[in-house]
């Protein structure tokens, strides 16, 4: 590694002045906002603009290319004259980070990306009175913490699951009705048993402490004090000796449930769906009596979003009744349009996702980014994401 | 016939040429390379506000007090350089014996017909070979099927199937530089060691070892940096392991914490950095 000195000074000098002159624009433009920031909400919808970009996860916005039958970009296209340009994120971080740099005009957001989204000023608050799709949401998706702010919603919602507990139900015997068997110390299947690679699946432990140890307190699996996060800690840290594997691909978690790695864990719907389909094991899914963590995803419009008209069209269009259904049948969620059951091809297809059914909906707890301002309301410190991320790598270990 | 004057002046200014064609690299190694890991070093030492998410642009030492108060960094940097090592040495000790075949003992056109078999895994994805370990040590797997009349279990997801991993996608990287010297290593000084009266075994330790030694010093770069900031092979076999590059990984994406990240990164680059100076001052890349 010989260099001259000469060409090293040059160096040094040019990085420390970009670093002075990043370091000053990007000062200029943080705002440590401790408030909802003030972002201008749209009052008319008008003429498509031609275009439209959005971010969205993997399957949402199908124009034909994975399946000739699977489309609804393409008769979206016809009808506004909005041509779609579809951007896959693989996390909901990698959303908030794309949403950030700008270009985009919309995002298919979980709860754990839409409070950093609102908060930081990315995106704003929709109008509803200019989708018409929005009067047949299912009114238990309407008005949540993870999509209002203030009292006004911020998108619109798009679909949602939860996180099921599933089991090779041929090794499994008697079937699991509770988390407990996932957090049970003497468990007959030590060393084959999966969870969720998330900091946010220490929502799922204190979702099980909420039921089996009322003395704590916990109200909101998002919302944890410093005892309850510890507890909820001590639980993950007591089941790292259980876990196999820790998943968050669902094809990896799907192949290890298949060659035996895994017998029972957390799962999406989808993937006991793609189990099930395989027929290479035979697998039970449960909603276990604590109810379920989840997720429902929104439609989000960017602040200074390019095409804001053919944005407001896609919502419209996306939560529509045939479309919704179509979106929902081709990825494996429940449909937020509560007509979509009108529209599915598999006629069990509601029944089997629930989607009606506003008390299944009320024991899913949806993904939230935790914020040290406790989301149920309480007045203690309660633990950010920030901390949630750490103590998840230390009970990785 | 005209005198070409552009031509002429940089016929008499050589050194304007040199600065002319060493303006573009450097100026993407300065302000693209360097300039961007300055600024990611700089960024460690900031923090981010838990509420917006949005970095918070003062200086402060939260991100290195969290990295050493909290045992479980120390011991997933340890872990991390464990398995670098490992690796290391392991692929050194399969890739010497090959090259020393490919180079000396092979026929000149089995000799390229080798290379380019020991290249050939590189054309395949990254990720289908790390998929292909993933299956192979699964509990319906090939190892476990080999194992079982000897009662022995597949090793499963983890460390030890990590390094063997890596071990596997590194190993062209150790076995071609090792070829390379072997092949510049005069066949005569071998014959010269044997007729002096020394054995197999001596000529090796003695002669070869020595003269490759650079060469190994060469792929191990490859194989300890790669395997150091290697968060993906990790997340296919390791099981429920995790490694330092995972640690700011999961920073970067999930809690959006990049000053955190930031400061985690800088164990790699520093212990990379050390790395380089050792072998700077074994004068290994003076001769390659």
């Amino acid at each position: 590694m010989l260099r001259s000195k000469k060409v090293m000074a040059i160096a040094g000098a040019i990085s420390t002045a970009l670093l002075v002159i990043g370091g000053s624009i990007v000062a200029t433009s943080s705002a440590s906002a401790a408030s909802l920031p003030k972002v201008p909400m749209a009052k008319s919808v008008g003429k498509g603009e031609g275009a439209l970009n959005i971010i969205i996860w993997a399957g949402y916005a199908e124009n034909g290319s994975s399946d000739k039958k699977v489309d609804w970009v393409t008769p979206f296209t016809k009808a506004t004259g909005c041509k779609v340009n579809a951007k896959v994120g693989n996390t909901s971080d990698e959303m908030v980070t794309l949403m950030k740099s700008g270009g985009y005009d919309g995002v298919s957001a979980s709860g754990d990306a839409t409070n950093r989204l609102i908060y930081g000023g990315v995106v704003a608050p929709v109008n509803t009175a200019l989708v018409p799709s929005y009067a047949d949401i299912s009114p238990f998706l309407k008005n949540k913490s993870w999509n209002s702010a203030g009292g006004q919603m911020y998108g619109i919602p798009h679909g949602w699951g939860a996180n099921v507990l599933a089991y090779n139900s041929a090794k499994v015997k008697p079937a699991p009705t509770s988390w407990g068997s996932v957090f049970d110390p003497k468990s007959p299947y030590a060393g084959k048993i999966t969870a969720y690679d998330s900091p946010i699946y220490i929502a799922d432990a204190a979702l099980y402490l909420m039921k089996s140890q009322p003395k704590l307190g916990i109200k909101n699996p998002y919302a944890l004090d410093a005892t309850q996060f510890n507890a909820a800690v001590a639980l993950l840290k007591g089941q790292k000796k259980l876990v196999g594997e820790y998943w968050s691909d669902a094809s990896k978690s799907i192949q290890s449930f298949e060659s035996g790695n895994t017998l029972l864990g957390t799962a999406w719907q989808y993937n006991v769906n793609v189990l099930t389909g395989d027929k290479k094991i035979t697998v039970g899914s449960v909603l276990p009596k604590e109810g379920s963590t989840g997720w429902s995803d929104t439609w989000m419009i960017a602040a200074k979003a390019a095409h804001p008209n053919c944005m407001y069209k896609w919502m419209d269009w996306i939560a529509s009744p045939k479309v919704n259904s179509q979106v929902a049948e081709w990825f494996g969620e429940s449909p937020s349009n509560a007509k979509a059951c009108n529209f599915t091809a598999d006629k069990t297809f509601c029944a089997t996702f629930h989607a009606t059914d506003a008390t299944y909906a009320k024991n899913i707890y949806y993904w939230t980014t935790p914020t040290a301002t406790c989301l149920d309301g309480r007045t203690v410190a309660c633990k950010d994401y920030a901390a949630w991320t750490q103590a998840w790598t230390a009970i990785k270990g | 016939m005209r005198e070409n004057r552009v031509s002429t002046w940089l016929y008499r200014h050589p050194k304007s040429r040199l600065a002319m064609l060493l303006s573009a690299p450097l100026t993407w190694l300065a302000v693209a390379y360097l300039g961007s890991l300055a600024t990611m070093i700089f960024s460690a030492f900031w923090s981010v506000d838990s509420f917006t998410g949005n970095i918070v642009h003062q200086l402060t030492l939260t991100n290195f007090r969290i990295l050493f108060s909290q045992s479980v960094y120390g011991v997933i940097a340890v872990r991390s350089l464990g398995i670098a090592l490992f690796v290391t040495i392991v692929d050194a000790l399969i890739a010497i014996p090959i090259a020393f075949f490919m180079a000396k003992v092979l026929s000149p056109k089995l000799r390229n017909f080798a290379v380019v078999i020991i290249i050939l895994p590189l054309w395949a994805s990254y990720l289908v070979k790390a998929y292909a370990w993933r299956t192979m040590f699964s509990d319906s797997g090939v190892l476990a099927w080999f194992f079982k009349p000897f009662h022995i279990a597949t090793p499963g997801y983890g460390l030890f199937a990590t390094a063997i991993t890596l071990c596997y996608l590194w190993l062209p990287y150790m076995i071609l530089p090792i070829y390379a010297g072997l092949e510049r290593l005069p066949d005569s000084l071998l014959e010269a060691s044997s007729d002096l009266g020394a054995s197999a075994g001596k000529t090796f330790r003695r002669v070869i070892i020595p003269m490759i030694y650079p060469s190994i010093i060469a792929g191990s770069l490859f194989t300890f940096s790669l395997t150091l900031g290697d968060y993906i092979v990790v997340k296919i076999v390791g099981g429920k392991s995790q490694l330092m590059a995972n640690v700011v990984y999961d920073n970067v994406g999930t809690a959006g914490n990049l000053p955190f990240a930031a400061a985690a990164a800088l164990f790699p680059i520093i212990v990379i950095l050390g790395y380089l100076t050792f072998v700077r001052r074994s004068g290994a890349l003076e001769n390659f």
